[in-house]
Order: structure tokens, then C-alpha cells, then sequence
């Protein structure tokens, strides 16, 4: 006799097989609506994704660590993929070269002020200490800003998700803000998108012109090694964490 | 050019990322840095780089590919948002204006400061 339907779901489910097959099926059917959209930013895979499969874990009780056990052989590729942006970043090189002063001091200023901004006004409004810490590396690319998390002392799922919002949020809105500020130049609407929305910003910046994506690309790579490094001074030094 | 799957170039590429790697881990952790391990790793291998220009050019078709499915390395710990979904629910008044203003914020100095010092 073969066993009943229920019994092979709990023996495939305590299985990594199964939620790693999950996780790779979720990420395209959510990768095949964002390219039917042409890429929209509101469209994002990874919010897709993540929705599908919240929802199927609920729906079927599973635990995150169930799920987890699977999904772990995905997440232990952020590391290496982390050292894997040295190359992008070193072919934007002759572009830090020849401006390497005021780009530097725009991805610093700029994120500070990013990561002072949204600590600041989390607190005021009353935010928990955690979530606060979750909050201060969100602008950088995902990989840095979950390391980040883990060692000041935030919830790095958490800042996983801010991170995400984030990008969308700066996509979606840099348009037209830029606008407003009447700045023409794809290099300077470039620098800023990469410094506010990390991948997905620049993603859509290279949709706008080749050259707006290169210094989104460079602006990313500036900002997470600039957080990376200065971050957990900082706020060390403040007693903060 | 796409590289397929168990070429000799990407196994290489790998074996490279994940030296790197280690060799951040290590020393994070040696030196009990706030800093974290593949990041160093990270600034380690674009030295390298510096110093030989030609390691980038082995690197780069395997890396580019790698980097365009970024986005699916991300999903497992964004489904940990299940975790904290009474954190989030608590506390979206601040999370939401937080976000929102610092974007804004951003987007707004990033390009004031470089449009001023381009001269």
C-alpha cells in the first residue's frame, strides 16, 4: 500500500528539498511578472516572491526555521555574491578616478544623511531600539546591509525587507523629485539613485541611459563600503550599540 | 556571453569568491571587527584587482552573470518578515515615515552635494 498524500507532504516538508524548490520556483514565477510588466519598479520579484511564499507558509503552517533549512543553501550565496561586487565596482574605477573627491563626499554626506534621517525620525515617533538599528543600513545593497545588521545589533530579516522598500520607494519616486529640483545630468540623477535604492535603483537607472546606470552602480558600491566601514564605528563610538 | 554551469571558469570564479571570503571571515573575526566578514572580503578582492588588472577580465563573465539573479539570494530572509510580522505591525508609523523622508532626503542631498562640488 502507499502511503496517503498527508504522509508524503510531512516527509518532503521536514526535507530541505522541498522549500528550496519553493524558494527557486517562487523567484521565477515572480521574475516572469516583473518581465511581462517591462520592468516595473512597484513590480519588484523579490516582494513578489516573498509574498508567495509567506503566504503558502502560513497557509500550510510551516515554521520560517522549517522553511529555512531549505532555503539556507540560497541564502549562503549572499556572502560570496558580496565579494563578487568588487568587480563591478572595480570597472567603474576610471569614473572614481577622475572625480573622486566630490563623488566620495556626495555618497557620504548623502548617506549619512540618509541613515541619520530615518534612525532619527524612527525614534521621535517612538520605534523599538531594534527596529531602529534595523533601519540605519536599509539604503545599501542587501547583502552588505544584512551583515551590517546582524553586528549593530538589528534583525537582519527585518532589514532585509527595509532594504526592499527602500529601493522601491527611491525607483519609483526619483523621477520626479529630480524634476522638481530641475538637475539634468544622468551622472548626478545616477549618484543619487545608487546611494538611495542600491540594486534597484540602479536597475532602473540603467533602463533610463547607460550612463545613468554606470554611476548608480558606482554610487551603490561607494555607499555599502562606506557604511560597512563607518557604520559600527559610528555608532559604537555614540554608544548606540 | 552567458556562461553555462560547471565550466572551468566558473568553478574558478568561485573558488576565488569564496577564498576572499574566508580569508574576510578570518580576519573579522581575528581581529573582532565590527565590519563584516564578506565585505572585507569584498575590499580585499578589489585590491587584487588593482594590482592585477587581468584577474578582473577571468572574473568578470561569470561574476556579471552571478550578479544579475542578485535579487534571488534575497528572498529567504526576506520571508523571515513572517518572523517579525507583530514588530512591523506594532510599529509601521514610524518604519513607513522613516523610510519615506529618508529616501526623499537622500535622493535630495546626494545631488545637491555632487552638482555643488562638480563645479
Amino acid at each position: 500500500m502507499t502511503p496517503g498524500i498527508s504522509k508524503v507532504w510531512v516527509y518532503l516538508s521536514a526535507s530541505p528539498l522541498l522549500w528550496l524548490t519553493a524558494t527557486l520556483l517562487a523567484y521565477q514565477a515572480a521574475y516572469a511578472l516583473y518581465a511581462r510588466s517591462r520592468f516595473n519598479p512597484l513590480v519588484n520579484p523579490v516582494a513578489i516572491a516573498v509574498a508567495l511564499l509567506v503566504a503558502i507558509l502560513v497557509g500550510t503552517r510551516t515554521e520560517y526555521t522549517a522553511y529555512f533549512e531549505g532555503a539556507q543553501f540560497v541564502h549562503f550565496l549572499l556572502g560570496p555574491a558580496t565579494v563578487a561586487l568588487a568587480i563591478p565596482l572595480y570597472q567603474q574605477l576610471p569614473k572614481l578616478r577622475r572625480n573622486w573627491f566630490a563623488l566620495l563626499a556626495a555618497a557620504l554626506v548623502g548617506g549619512g544623511a540618509a541613515i541619520a534621517s530615518a534612525m532619527g525620525f524612527a525614534w521621535a515617533l517612538g520605534a523599538s531600539p531594534a527596529t531602529v538599528l534595523s533601519l540605519a543600513p536599509k539604503a545599501v545593497t542587501m547583502p552588505i546591509a544584512m551583515g551590517v545588521a546582524e553586528k549593530i545589533g538589528g534583525l537582519p530579516s527585518l532589514t532585509a525587507v527595509l532594504v526592499m522598500i527602500t529601493g522601491i520607494l527611491g525607483a519609483v519616486s526619483a523621477r520626479w523629485i529630480f524634476n522638481l529640483m530641475k538637475i539634468e545630468d544622468h551622472s548626478v540623477r545616477g549618484f543619487a539613485l545608487g546611494v538611495t535604492s542600491h540594486g534597484i535603483g540602479t536597475a532602473r537607472a540603467f533602463q533610463v541611459s547607460e550612463e545613468m546606470g554606470a554611476f548608480s552602480g558606482l554610487a551603490m558600491g561607494l555607499s555599502g563600503v562606506l557604511t560597512a566601514l563607518l557604520l559600527p564605528f559610528v555608532l559604537k563610538l555614540l554608544g548606540a550599540a | 556571453m552567458a556562461t553555462s554551469w560547471l565550466e572551468p571558469n566558473v568553478i574558478h570564479t568561485f573558488a576565488v569568491l569564496l577564498i576572499f571570503q574566508t580569508l574576510g571571515e578570518g580576519l573579522a573575526f581575528a581581529f573582532s571587527l565590527p565590519v563584516p566578514g564578506p565585505v572585507i572580503g569584498m575590499l580585499l578582492l578589489f585590491c587584487y584587482l588593482v594590482a592585477r588588472p587581468r584577474a578582473a577580465d577571468t572574473l568578470a563573465p561569470t561574476t556579471l552573470e552571478f550578479l544579475k539573479h542578485l535579487s534571488l539570494l534575497f528572498i529567504p530572509a526576506g520571508v523571515g518578515i513572517m518572523v517579525h510580522a507583530e514588530r512591523v505591525a506594532a510599529e509601521w508609523l514610524p518604519i513607513v515615515v522613516a523610510l519615506v523622508v529618508s529616501a526623499a532626503v537622500s535622493l535630495v542631498v546626494t545631488a545637491l552635494v555632487l552638482k555643488w562640488l562638480q563645479k
